[in-house]
């Protein structure tokens, strides 16, 4: 079926770690299709050639699940979209040569999207949200971020690993394994619930950042001490962790004196983490809202969403410029369409 | 009367004994567990008075500590009339900015000669008053270490305070710090300093330092 001409659509591509997502959304931000394909390793953590063969194997039965679900032909895209970094490199380079094969195919305009942008922009759209704190936590990023002249400025960030990555490798150290629909962070969430005893772990707030790396090798080497269950383990590096994120994001949010907070992010999933912010929230007398998961873990809607953005502002890119930006960093992107 | 509710304490100013003072109620945290709650808010009371003392002593202004109440948490300490270099700084001409800037880091540099670690260097918790010297407020975070890493992180601090509040002036504005900081610490101790800042700025994530560029 062949869509009217005014309805103008966008596909985005979302490719930067371990999942390949595929958006269409129409520019008045309906989401008319969001797919995804996630890698999952077999031992360890996600080694960048894997997951991006994992793409590559994925991305033709992927963009096709999505036209089917928005009952739309190829033709009918406007503009295609693409995550431009920051991620993994081959798995980057693996969205960006099917965005870049499809806008030429199609013969329609290219943009390249920030990752941590998108993550913020969906977040607002479907929450409805205009000028928010937005905490992001996953698995490669933990930033407490708002918008001030022009950009995304980082209010608070980890000096070192994201707090995500922090939990992975705990569990995968305690022996505990990724499942489908079942993150490691999930895994942890259901063994904290049982615990009871408060462990000692470093509780590292600087100013309005955060570090990760000395608590990770703290809670391994409560760990291999074999001397605490592993749920009471869990339990602590969580409430522990979790504080020190509730913390930062309210002093930004007192610095800022903004009005709405959104968590977003893999890890924002947690239900301990979304409570805490919650009370917090709720002293200050300031509007909270939870991503919901579809949007909050990387999707292709979002990417596709923050093209249409950037496209109405005309900020496309030729694919012969359309490099993948593997440290492009929040802060580094003028977003023209807040306003501010 | 409450005169600013921060994310950590409460700042009211009251009359106490005849004098107008500060008093720092560090607000138990619903949303942490009590016993990471009380082990912080205790820690970081204590912490801050003996920081606040030990600054004098390395020659930095800071509020008079007139009383510390451990059971709940809190500070009475002298009111400095005055105003944040964070609401001047943006309104300055450029040579009373690298100025003020360069006072400033003569000013961190004294602290680190002693070790202190202010742990929480921004625009907001330096006050100008009204004899035009700048008085250094807010040592919750702060610690004393010899270690290279917590100055180079101090610094750090300072400079994304800049770049998040003062974006237009940070590049100069810490430009300017650094100067007075060489000028403290001497040429040697700041050289490694600023090379550690440089190293943790190159650990964080996505930083254009590690593409050898300069971050705009």
């Amino acid at each position: 079926m062949k869509r009217c001409n005014s309805t103008k659509i966008c596909l985005g591509i979302e490719a930067t770690a371990d999942d390949f997502g595929v958006g269409l959304l129409d520019f008045e931000g309906k989401v008319l299709a969001n797919v995804n394909s996630t890698f999952i390793p077999e031992t360890g953590g996600i080694h960048p050639r894997e997951a991006a063969r994992h793409h590559a194997k994925n991305a033709g039965r992927i963009i096709s699940k999505a036209f089917q679900t928005a009952k739309i032909e190829p033709q009918d895209i406007t503009v295609v979209a693409f995550s431009q970094g920051p991620g993994l490199g081959p798995c980057l380079r693996t969205g960006a040569t099917a965005a870049r094969a499809l806008a030429s195919y199609l013969n329609v305009p290219l943009v390249g999207v920030n990752h941590c942008v998108a993550h913020i922009e969906i977040g607002k759209l479907v929450t409805g949200f205009t000028d928010p704190i937005t905490l992001y936590v996953s698995g490669g990023n933990t930033i407490v971020t708002a918008f001030d002249a022009g950009r995304y400025r980082i209010f608070g960030e980890t000096l070192d690993i994201a707090l995500g990555n922090c939990l992975d490798v705990f569990a995968r150290e305690a022996g505990l394994r990724q499942q489908e629909g079942m993150p490691l962070g999930a895994v942890v969430e259901n063994l904290a619930k049982k615990g009871e005893v408060l462990v000692d772990l470093p509780y590292s707030v600087k100013g309005m950042d955060l570090s990760f790396s000395g608590f990770l090798t703290a809670g391994v080497r409560l760990l291999r001490s074999k001397k605490y269950r592993l749920e009471d383990l869990c339990f602590s590096i969580q409430e522990v962790a979790f504080s020190m994120l509730t913390e930062v994001t309210e002093r930004a949010l007192a610095h800022t004196e903004k009005i709405e907070l959104l968590l977003t992010g893999g890890v924002g999933a947690n239900k301990r983490l979304q409570t805490m912010l919650k009370i917090m929230a709720d002293e200050h007398d300031v509007r909270y809202c939870v991503v919901p998961k579809q949007y909050a873990l990387d999707n292709g809607a979002m990417i596709a969403w923050t093209g249409i953005l950037a496209y109405k502002y005309g900020l496309i890119i030729p694919i012969e410029n359309s490099y993948v930006r593997l440290k492009w960093r929040l802060e580094e992107v003028d977003a023209p369409w807040v306003k501010g | 009367m409450l005169i600013k509710k921060g994310a950590e304490a409460s700042i009211f100013l009251e009359d106490w004994q005849g004098q107008k003072v500060i008093m720092k109620h560090r607000l138990p945290k619903k949303y942490r567990l009590p016993q990471i709650d009380e082990r912080i808010r205790s820690y970081r009371t204590i912490r801050e008075s003996q920081l606040l003392h030990c600054a004098k002593e390395a020659g930095v202004a800071t509020p008079m500590i007139y009383s510390v109440d451990l059971v709940d948490s809190n500070i009475i300490m002298e009111f400095i009339e005055g105003i944040q270099v964070k609401q001047v700084l943006n309104g300055y001409s450029t040579e009373e900015r690298q100025h003020l800037s360069n006072c400033i880091g003569k000013l961190i540099g004294s602290l680190h000669l002693h070790d202190i670690i202010h742990g929480d260097l921004t625009t907001s918790n330096m006050i100008l008053n009204e004899s035009g010297n700048i008085v250094f407020v807010d040592f919750g975070l702060g610690e004393i270490s010899v270690e290279l890493e917590s100055k180079g992180v101090d610094l750090h601090l300072m400079k994304r305070a800049f770049q998040s509040i003062h974006f237009r002036y940070a590049e100069e504005c810490f430009k300017a710090v650094l100067e007075g900081y060489t000028k403290m610490v001497g040429v040697e101790m700041a050289k490694k300093v600023i090379g550690r800042i440089s190293e943790i700025e190159r650990r964080g994530r996505y930083v254009s330092e590690r593409k050898g560029r300069v971050q705009r």
